[in-house]
């Protein structure tokens, strides 16, 4: 394989970067809504919240990733590949961090917010203040696992002909006729994004059970 | 015992509960509680297990919604708007067993937080108050630490001074020393009588009757939901009306 191809595969890589971060921040802006939400007390927004969530986890992200793509083209929104990939990445990760943090927001101990409620402090300070510092460090592990979940999904959106790093490695491989070599190099690529965090998402771990004893 | 005087010059209680019911689904946890708490006055609310002082307490400042009769907490009715609780919650500060610092912030940080987020205060403001409030609960030099690394003792005279620092008019604690070890109940106890010498409002759930004694202007006893009886200390231990309370008396005192 040449530099030309090779060159093609981190080009391929760039749109997985771009295509994880996007979904990352957009679904922890919109899975940060979801957990709330998911707590909000309310009964029936609640209830709605966890269909929500439970759509996006009995579900295959494939599937999800297509109905976005077609489903949108369909009722007349025209997006680009791009676009299409990461609104269905988006509500994806939206869904299954809201749900991480659901339950880290639960384990914050009642007496916190007791406390917060008694020191006349509103809702919004008694989450921002109070609650969400400490849920989103019990939630650190799990969210770090879920964005390498993420990162690894990312590759689902070559089939929709969106040309991240799994398409680019097909494509490559199509015309040099050599797969297990690209594919070698395509699966060492992904590897080196997703260990350092699998390591730190462990770190974290080990840090927190040792601060909580 | 001083009382509030308010403009059209009738004596208004500082806290009153008048036929106070609640209830947690079916069951029945305060049934037509009646209660009048003057200005500066201190209340101890003792009672067996599961009786409803907690409940009683945290009705006030509406941690828990009661669902008959009314609350009046320094002439305001306590009644279900958001603006009414918040109001209510400003002028009553609460110390709970478990102390529920929060872990997140130093010393100083949990003592600021509040004033700074609804009373409008400014950083120097609140570090201001918060450093002469740490000062006076004796643990000064502890301002920049974090909960976890204080002794149980210390962290409740923290939150004391957490709850001080809203300048509340008055103050609930519930059982503040039950958690704490023994070697460590004096140093709170000593930091709410201080309290109770400065004039403040208290109402106070707690076994520590050594505390009530000294401090109580009556003792308010409380089981299954209802207030027993209530007296000044020295009728309440000396002469009790009730079997249950002589019972109760009997655990607490350690006579049988
Ligand atoms: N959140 C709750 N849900 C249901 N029952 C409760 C709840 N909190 C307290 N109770 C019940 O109400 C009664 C009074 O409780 P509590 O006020 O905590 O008693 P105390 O503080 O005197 O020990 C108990 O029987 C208790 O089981
Ligand atoms: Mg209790």
């Amino acid at each position: 394989m040449g530099r030309e191809e090779f060159l093609f595969l981190l080009t391929g890589l760039k749109w997985t970067v771009a295509l994880s971060a996007v979904a990352f921040v957009c679904g922890c802006v919109a899975g940060l809504m979801v957990a709330l939400l998911r707590t909000s007390g309310v009964a029936i927004i609640e209830r709605l919240t966890a269909g929500y969530i439970a759509v996006f986890q009995g579900t295959p992200l494939l599937m999800q990733l297509f109905v976005v793509y077609y489903g949108l083209a369909l009722i007349g929104i025209q997006m680009d590949a791009w676009a299409a990939v990461s609104v269905g990445l988006t509500l994806h990760a939206s869904a299954f961090l809201g749900e991480i943090w659901r339950g880290s927001i639960e384990a914050v101990p009642r007496g916190q917010t007791e406390a917060a409620k008694a020191l006349s402090l509103g809702y919004v300070s008694r989450m921002k203040d109070v609650v969400l510092p400490q849920a989103i460090r019990i939630s650190l592990p799990a969210t770090v696992g879920f964005l390498v979940q993420l990162i690894k999904g990312t590759s689902l959106a070559s089939i929709v002909g969106f040309t991240e790093l799994t398409r680019a490695g097909n494509i490559i491989s199509n015309q040099i006729f050599q797969p297990l070599t690209v594919f070698g190099i395509v699966g060492a690529l992904y590897f080196l994004m997703c260990c350092p965090l699998t390591i730190y998402g462990a770190h974290l771990e080990r840090k927190f059970l040792t601060a909580s004893r | 015992m001083s009382q509030v005087r308010t403009s059209d010059n009738s004596i208004e209680p500082m806290i009153s509960l008048s036929g106070v019911g609640k209830w947690y689904g079916a069951f029945q946890a305060l049934d037509s509680i009646n209660m009048s708490v003057a200005k500066g006055e201190k209340i101890v609310l003792c009672g067996p297990s599961g009786s409803g002082k907690s409940t009683l307490i945290r009705c006030i400042n509406h941690l828990e919604a009661y669902q008959k009769g009314d609350i009046h907490v320094g002439g305001i009715r306590l009644g279900h708007g958001s603006k009414v609780i918040d109001a209510v919650r400003r002028e009553v500060g609460m110390v709970f067993q478990q102390f529920n610092l929060f872990p997140h912030l130093t010393v100083l940080q949990n003592c600021m937080l509040a004033p700074m987020r609804t009373l409008g205060l400014n950083k120097p403001q609140a570090e201001g108050r918060a450093r002469t409030l740490l000062e006076r609960v004796k643990i000064s030099e502890q301002a920049e630490k974090y909960p976890a690394q204080l002794s149980g003792g210390q962290q409740q005279r923290v939150a004391i001074a957490r709850a001080l620092c809203m300048r509340p008019k008055a103050m609930l604690f519930d059982e503040p020393t039950s958690a704490l070890d023994p070697e460590m109940v004096k140093e709170v106890l000593d930091t709410m009588i201080a309290l109770a010498e400065e004039g403040m409002t208290m109402i106070c759930v707690t076994h520590e009757m050594g505390f009530a004694r000294q401090v109580a202007d009556r003792i308010v006893f409380m089981a299954s939901g209802v207030i027993v009886e209530e007296a000044p200390p020295a009728e309440f231990f000396s002469n009790p009306k009730h079997e249950r309370t002589r019972k109760f008396l009997g655990e607490v005192l350690g006579r049988h």
